[in-house]
């Protein structure tokens, strides 16, 4: 089933090697790190949203909107 | 009003979509990593070589998939521009922002994988062809919706003004997709079209895989992306206090 004869062949794509995984390991890198910095960006923004709701609570001069569609 | 019409605006709202697409992520996620093991199987151990390109070909597995994504994701977010100008839905314009960084990223792998491409197959890296340009001013778009965006304070503006940036550039995705029939360029011609597909069956599962993986993963990154949109911008609402109020972590 699998086409390959051995690693050292699959590694070396013929005489593609570079190409293939220059295209493989930056595309798997990039859809890879998206998710990982967005995680750690909804991370940071949520610290951040509960600092201020607090900050809010104790000067308590802006309360929330109650107007919420 | 029917029950169906009120879900359907139910979920329109942010308040209600939040925790929907919340639960949708890590299904997603799942099968974006179960087409993905699937497909670079299937295209990369199973697929037999190409007679003419040798196995060079492979790359197909990685620049097709993200070339479609690359316009598919423009229409998709050209679609939400154009709906939150003409409805002024809250969601559109944050659907459109969350869309347009993903879509720039599979544009820029569009390029950067068939560079790689194009240097053992043409002998280079870039010529200044038809559907190479076409992509390119593809990634420039993107950049330019992200970049208006991100330049205008009020997400109100920001969002009309980039919806009709984001609008005028949908003439760019039949000029990329037809441009290899139009003009003589160096690129070739599609393999896969609705009729008729020149590809060893094999190849083209491997491909429709990888595509699907793909599909699955922008969903994926897009709905993470636009739950963090709606906390920035509705902050100050009562709902996102609740949400993060329950959100223990």
């Amino acid at each position: 089933m699998i086409y390959w004869n051995s690693l050292a062949d699959f590694l070396a794509m013929g005489k593609h090697g570079l190409y293939v995984w220059g295209s493989f390991i930056v595309m798997a890198a990039l859809m890879i790190l998206e998710p990982i910095l967005l995680a750690r960006s909804r991370k940071s923004l949520i610290a951040r949203l509960k600092r201020q709701y607090r900050a809010e609570k104790l000067d308590n001069h802006h309360p929330p909107r109650e107007d919420n569609p | 009003m029917s029950d169906r019409l009120f879900n359907w605006y139910r979920f329109a709202s942010p308040q209600a979509f939040y925790p929907l697409a919340g639960r949708m992520i890590p299904w997603f996620w799942a099968l974006a990593a179960l087409f993905g093991i699937a497909g670079l199987y299937v295209g990369f151990l199973v697929a037999p070589t190409d007679a003419q390109q040798g196995e060079g070909y492979r790359i197909i597995f990685l620049h097709v998939p993200a070339s479609w994504m690359s316009m598919f994701i423009y229409l998709v977010m050209a679609f939400w521009a154009g709906l939150g100008l003409a409805f002024n839905f809250r969601l559109s314009g944050m659907m459109a922002q969350a869309l347009a960084p993903t879509g720039a990223m599979f544009a820029f792998l569009s390029l950067w994988t068939g560079a790689l491409w194009g240097k053992p197959m043409w002998g280079t890296w870039w010529v200044w062809d038809a559907r190479l340009t076409s992509e390119l001013i593809l990634l420039f778009l993107y950049v330019g919706f992200i970049a208006l965006q991100s330049a205008i304070d009020d997400p109100r503006r920001a969002d009309k003004a980039g919806a009709i940036l984001a609008l005028v550039g949908v003439v760019n995705i039949p000029i990329i997709y037809f441009s290899v029939k139009w003009w003589n360029t160096l690129h070739q011609g599609s393999s896969v079209n609705l009729a008729k597909s020149s590809m060893a069956t094999v190849m083209l599962w491997g491909m429709l895989l990888c595509a699907l993986a793909c599909w699955m993963y922008s969903i994926a990154v897009a709905l993470m992306r636009v739950r963090r949109i709606m906390l920035e911008r509705e902050k100050d609402t009562l709902w996102v206090r609740e949400e993060l109020a329950r959100e223990a972590s």
